[in-house]
This record gives C-alpha cells, sequence and structure tokens, in this order.
C-alpha cells in the first residue's frame, strides 16, 4: 500500500513539472510585463531596473525554478486587468466555484442514482422509457443551452428564480458561502441543476446497465430462490455491488464539473474562478491564465491520486482496467 | 438468397442487401437520424441559394423589420421572416443556415485536424515502440485528464494573446480549428496505437519488411488502411462534441465575431435579449444546435453497433 502511494506520488511530480513549464512558458513569452507595468513615461535606468526587479535578467531555467518557487508559495503574480494579486481573486471566488460545484454533484447523485436504479428494474415501464429519452437529451444539448431555457422558464416566464448572480452571502473570513441565506440558496437553483445535468445522465445511465448486469448474476438468482422479498433484493444485493463504479466515475467526474463550470458561471454570472477564466482570456490577462492551469493541474493530479487510491482500497481487480471506466468528455 | 438461382444483381442491389445496409433500413432511430441530418446538412452547405435573405448583405437590412416574431406568434409577423429576426432586422432562419454552415465547417475541420495530428502519432507510438511510444502515449494521458473544452479555451487564449487583434479576427476560424482539433487528437491516437501494437505483429507487415521497404511506407500504405475502421467510427462521434466545442466557445464568447456567426455566437447575441421577450433569436439556433448534435450521436451510436460484429 506505502509503496503503491509513493509510486503514485511520483509519477503526478513530473506531470506538475511540465503543466508548470508550460504555464511558465505561457507567462514568459506571451505578452510583455515590462512595458504593461511602466506605462507610457519612463527612463532606461527605470526600465533595466525593473527588468532586475522581475527577475527577467536571468537565464530561462533560473527563472522557471524562481516561478515554481512562487507558486508553490502561492504567489501567481499581478493580474494585468485588475492590477491586484491573482491569488486574493482566486481566494475570493474559489468559494463560489467549490460550492456550486459540489451542490451539483450532490444533485447529480441524489437524483442519477434513484433513477438509475428505477430504469434498470423497469426496463419496459413507460417511466423509464420517459427517463431514457430524457437522458438522451440531457447528453445532446450542450450546458450553456440548458442554462438559457431554464433561465427562459424559471425566470423570464414564471419569474420564481433569479437568473444571474449569487445573491446574499455570509463571510467567514477568508469563506464566503451562499448556503445560509434564502436569495443565496435560491441563486444556486438553477446553475447547479445546469452544472449537475450531463452528470446526472451518466450516473444514472450507468446505475442502470450496472443494475441489468447484477440482477442477472448468479447470487441475485439465488436470492430470489431464497424467498427474499424484491425490495432487499434490489437495494440490499443488487444496488450495494454496483456503487464501486458509480463513486469512481463520480469522483473523476468533479474535474470535469470544474471545468464545466467555466460555462455554467459565464451563463448565470455566477462569481467563481470560471468566469474570472473566461473574462481573462477575453482580454489576455496571461498570469490569471497560467495560475488556473497550475491550480487546476493541481487539483486533477489530486483527484485522480484519490481515485486511484480508492480503488485499491475497494477492489484490487479493477485497478488493472481503469481507463475502460472512465467516460471520457 | 442463391447466386445460382437468381440472375447476378448489379452492385447497386448488392450493396442495397449488404449487411451494413440492411440494419440501416431496419433502424427506423438510424432513418430518421440520417434525414433529419441530411435536411440540416443540406441547407447549411446550399444556404447561398436556399436561404430566403443573405444576412451579411447590409444594403437589406431595415431596422424597421428588427424583432419580428415568429409566424406563429402574434399579429405583428411577417411571412417574408418565418422565424422572426433579430436587433439588426436580420432574418433569423437564414441567419441559423448560414451559422449551420459555420458550425459544420469548424467541426469537420477540427476533427480533420485531431484524426490527422492522432493517426501519425498513434502510427509512430504504435510502430516504433519502447521510448517513442511511452513518451507521446504519456503526453496523451496527462491532456487526457482535463476535459477537452478547458484545453481549447487555454490554447484559444493564448493564440488571442500571441496574434495582433485585427489579424486575429480574420483567422479565428482556423484558430478555433486547431484549438478544438488540438483538445481531441489523443483518443485517435491511443485508438490507432493499440490497432498497430495487433498489426505490427502481422505476417504481412513482417514480409514488407523482408523485401525492403521503410518504415514510414510500412506504416502509411500497409498498416493504415487496416487501422482506419475503428477510429473513423470514434470520429463520427466526436464530431458531435466538436461541433459542441465550437458553440461553447463561441458563446463563451471567445469563439468566431459577428461578423462570422456560428450558431453558438448567434445564441450569444440572443442571449441579451431573453430577458425584453425576443426569446426566438435564442432558441431557433439552440434548437437547430441540439437537432444537429442530436443526430450525429444517433447515426454515430448505430454505425459503432453496425460495424460491430459481436453484436449481431
Amino acid at each position: 500500500m506505502f509503496a503503491f502511494i509513493i509510486s503514485r506520488l511520483l509519477q503526478a511530480i513530473p506531470v506538475l513539472l511540465v503543466v508548470g513549464f508550460i504555464s511558465y512558458a505561457m507567462f514568459a513569452f506571451v505578452g510583455d510585463p515590462v512595458s504593461i507595468m511602466l506605462g507610457q513615461d519612463f527612463t532606461e535606468a527605470q526600465r533595466v531596473q525593473l527588468v532586475h526587479q522581475l527577475g527577467l535578467d536571468q537565464p530561462f531555467f533560473v527563472q522557471y525554478a524562481h516561478y515554481m518557487w512562487a507558486t508553490l508559495h502561492g504567489e501567481f503574480g499581478i493580474s494585468y486587468r485588475l492590477a491586484r494579486p491573482v491569488s486574493d481573486l482566486i481566494l475570493e471566488r474559489l468559494p463560489a466555484t467549490i460550492e456550486l460545484a459540489l451542490t451539483a454533484a450532490v444533485l447529480a447523485l441524489l437524483i442519477g442514482v434513484p433513477m438509475g436504479v428505477y430504469t434498470g428494474i423497469r426496463r419496459n415501464g413507460v417511466l423509464a422509457r420517459a427517463f431514457m429519452i430524457f437522458s438522451l437529451v440531457g447528453v445532446s444539448l450542450p450546458t450553456f443551452l440548458i442554462g438559457i431555457l431554464l433561465i427562459l422558464v424559471f425566470a423570464v416566464v414564471l419569474g420564481w428564480l433569479p437568473s444571474f448572480g449569487r445573491g446574499d452571502v455570509v463571510h467567514f473570513s477568508h469563506w464566503s458561502t451562499g448556503f445560509l441565506t434564502i436569495s443565496g440558496l435560491r441563486s444556486l437553483v438553477l446553475p447547479a441543476i445546469t452544472l449537475g445535468m450531463f452528470q446526472m445522465t451518466l450516473i444514472m445511465r450507468l446505475v442502470r446497465s450496472e443494475m441489468m448486469e447484477v440482477l442477472r448474476s448468479d447470487y441475485v438468482k439465488f436470492a430470489r430462490a431464497r424467498g427474499l422479498s424484491e425490495r432487499v433484493i434490489n437495494f440490499g444485493h443488487a444496488l450495494k455491488n454496483t456503487l464501486v463504479p458509480v463513486i469512481t466515475i463520480v469522483g473523476l467526474q468533479i474535474g470535469g464539473l470544474l471545468g464545466f463550470s467555466i460555462v455554467t458561471e459565464t451563463v448565470f454570472q455566477w462569481p467563481g474562478m470560471g468566469l474570472l477564466l473566461v473574462q481573462s482570456i477575453g482580454v489576455a490577462d496571461i498570469p490569471v491564465m497560467s495560475a488556473y492551469l497550475m491550480l487546476i493541474a493541481l487539483v486533477f493530479v489530486g483527484i485522480n491520486l484519490i481515485v486511484d487510491l480508492l480503488y485499491y482500497a475497494v477492489d484490487p481487480r479493477l485497478r488493472v482496467d481503469r481507463r475502460a471506466l472512465t467516460g471520457a468528455r | 438468397m442463391s447466386e445460382a438461382a437468381s440472375p447476378r444483381p448489379g452492385a447497386l442491389a448488392r450493396a442495397w442487401d449488404s449487411d451494413f445496409l440492411y440494419s440501416f433500413r431496419h433502424s427506423p432511430v438510424a432513418l430518421i437520424a440520417a434525414l433529419v441530418l441530411l435536411a440540416v446538412v443540406a441547407g447549411a452547405v446550399f444556404s447561398h441559394w436556399l436561404a430566403p435573405h443573405d444576412p451579411f448583405d447590409l444594403a437589406s437590412l431595415s431596422l424597421l423589420d428588427s424583432f419580428k416574431p415568429p409566424v406563429f406568434w402574434g399579429a405583428d409577423a411577417d411571412w417574408a421572416y418565418p422565424l422572426g429576426t433579430d436587433d439588426q432586422g436580420r432574418d433569423l432562419l437564414s441567419g441559423i443556415m448560414y451559422g449551420t454552415r459555420i458550425s459544420l465547417l469548424v467541426g469537420v475541420l477540427a476533427i480533420g485536424f485531431a484524426l490527422t495530428v492522432g493517426i501519425t502519432v498513434g502510427l509512430v507510438a504504435g510502430y516504433m515502440g519502447g521510448a517513442v511510444d511511452s513518451l507521446l502515449m504519456r503526453m496523451a494521458d496527462v491532456q487526457l485528464t482535463f476535459p477537452a473544452i478547458l484545453i481549447a479555451l487555454l490554447v484559444d487564449g493564448v493564440v488571442r494573446a500571441v496574434l495582433p487583434r485585427a489579424f486575429h479576427d480574420k483567422v479565428e476560424l482556423y484558430v478555433l480549428v486547431f484549438a478544438i482539433g488540438i483538445a481531441r487528437w489523443p483518443q485517435f491516437a491511443r485508438t490507432v496505437r493499440g490497432s498497430t501494437l495487433v498489426e505490427r505483429g502481422r505476417e504481412y507487415v513482417m514480409a514488407a519488411r523482408v523485401i525492403g521497404l521503410t518504415s514510414s511506407k510500412i506504416m502509411v500504405s500497409h498498416i493504415l488502411p487496416n487501422v482506419l475502421g475503428p477510429v473513423l467510427v470514434i470520429a463520427t462521434l466526436n464530431l458531435g462534441l466538436a461541433i459542441l466545442d465550437e458553440a461553447t466557445l463561441s458563446f463563451l464568447g471567445v469563439g468566431l465575431p459577428p461578423t462570422q456567426p456560428s450558431l453558438g455566437t448567434l445564441i450569444r447575441i440572443g442571449n441579451d435579449f431573453l430577458f425584453s421577450g425576443e426569446w426566438w433569436v435564442t432558441i431557433f439556433p439552440g434548437i437547430t444546435l441540439a437537432v444537429l448534435v442530436l443526430s450525429i450521436n444517433l447515426l454515430g451510436d448505430w454505425l459503432r453497433d453496425a460495424l460491430n460484429p459481436r453484436l449481431r
């Protein structure tokens, strides 16, 4: 077990170094921070001094090492657009994105698993067929279109829910939460459904096919022969055995949630990291872009590590063929 | 049908009777999806002749015609504009037909680019093996951990920062093709590498090597035709995703400019009018996009099943 963890950690380091190199190369070769920071009036001496201060007169690999060292300490430079430290900007917006992604994941699980169980058991029922058609539409509709449709129906026509922003938030030192106010919770509904829709249909289809597989197996037949009730068989025996792949997929998909939160946050003007990234790309704000890249790489490497460890803990057989389980989008 | 009893059927009739088309004729889902796709693609490809108006002809636009509703919605409607008009008085139906053409163009070119890169990398990695193989596949693995849309977004952002603004607007279509294609090559590379590894050990490859053909000759004219099947099926399924990628980027405002509107750009423009009641400006391009991608996905699913003999 220990050796396994160490080897996974060692594999993660080159990935982070490469991503760090790419984001540093972006930082170094795209745009000219010196002319941006100096403005219109400057003397040659000022320019040379600033170049020296920023360490730009040093060899490339020394600069790269400095950059990685600063990154390790959470310093990502200063945003060209907002003229504030990137780390502050990200810290401000991190809670909004995390709360949105978590709510979407919980929603996808709470709705997707029961729908999958139902369609797996009553394969030919009318309701089950309706669920399947719904899931096909859910996969084919792009995230932003789902958001627009929800806004049209629930915010414009019915006027039940707000269509943008986070509502009122409560601050705890660095963390701001929308969970504790009515308007915060109301604002969360539409974005969370939008973001969770794809995950929900994915989980539903996965649980359905696993359920159908398990219900054919010998131990379910024996359970039937022993005269156990359908309820005990379906939930005690079958569902329990479908949960291993579901947990791992959900884990891996949290990364996907963060990626797609960019789109959801733009549709709903949700003040999170995704919106920050889109606004930065529009004006080529390189420090924010490279910091986002570094952070997201860290998150993905961390999630992959945890999922690998889960495999190890839950079922050693699964370790062999992880790729086959990973839903790609 | 026995060959001896009946007269030898023509090539067309034989093709009609083949397993492949038999399964097509007997799958209502595939038939309907193909018809819908054909209609959408035809409308897009021939938009210059079929569209009732030219949305880029500024002389024909009149602000008096702006925000006409669709014909079934309200008395103000005008049959000259069946799906209504946008804020500039542009005919929405024509805009959608021209926009679908751009969306399809970007999607097809991006998948073509991703296929070219993926097949090249897959062939080289599978045939060469060793350190080249591990390096290339490691790169693919790293990239596969990130969602494609994120990579396309960052690539597009960097190119945007490097190129001067005016020049960038002119080449944005190719920038999008590059960004989306780069984001989707690893899947193709992995598939091709897998089949290349199998083919490499076959006797015909050995024979080709013995008669002294170069590695590149063997890869391109001997192995490639035998590994192309599965990767083309994946390409079909990825075409829908690539079109969605383009629409998403354009919707986020980092894709095609309003002078060159794709479906995603049209949806973004219309999104601003959602609250003032002009829902049709955004909903109709959205429905077109969904129908297009849904029919491509259904056809891709059918193709995958039809070409997989184990499922028969």
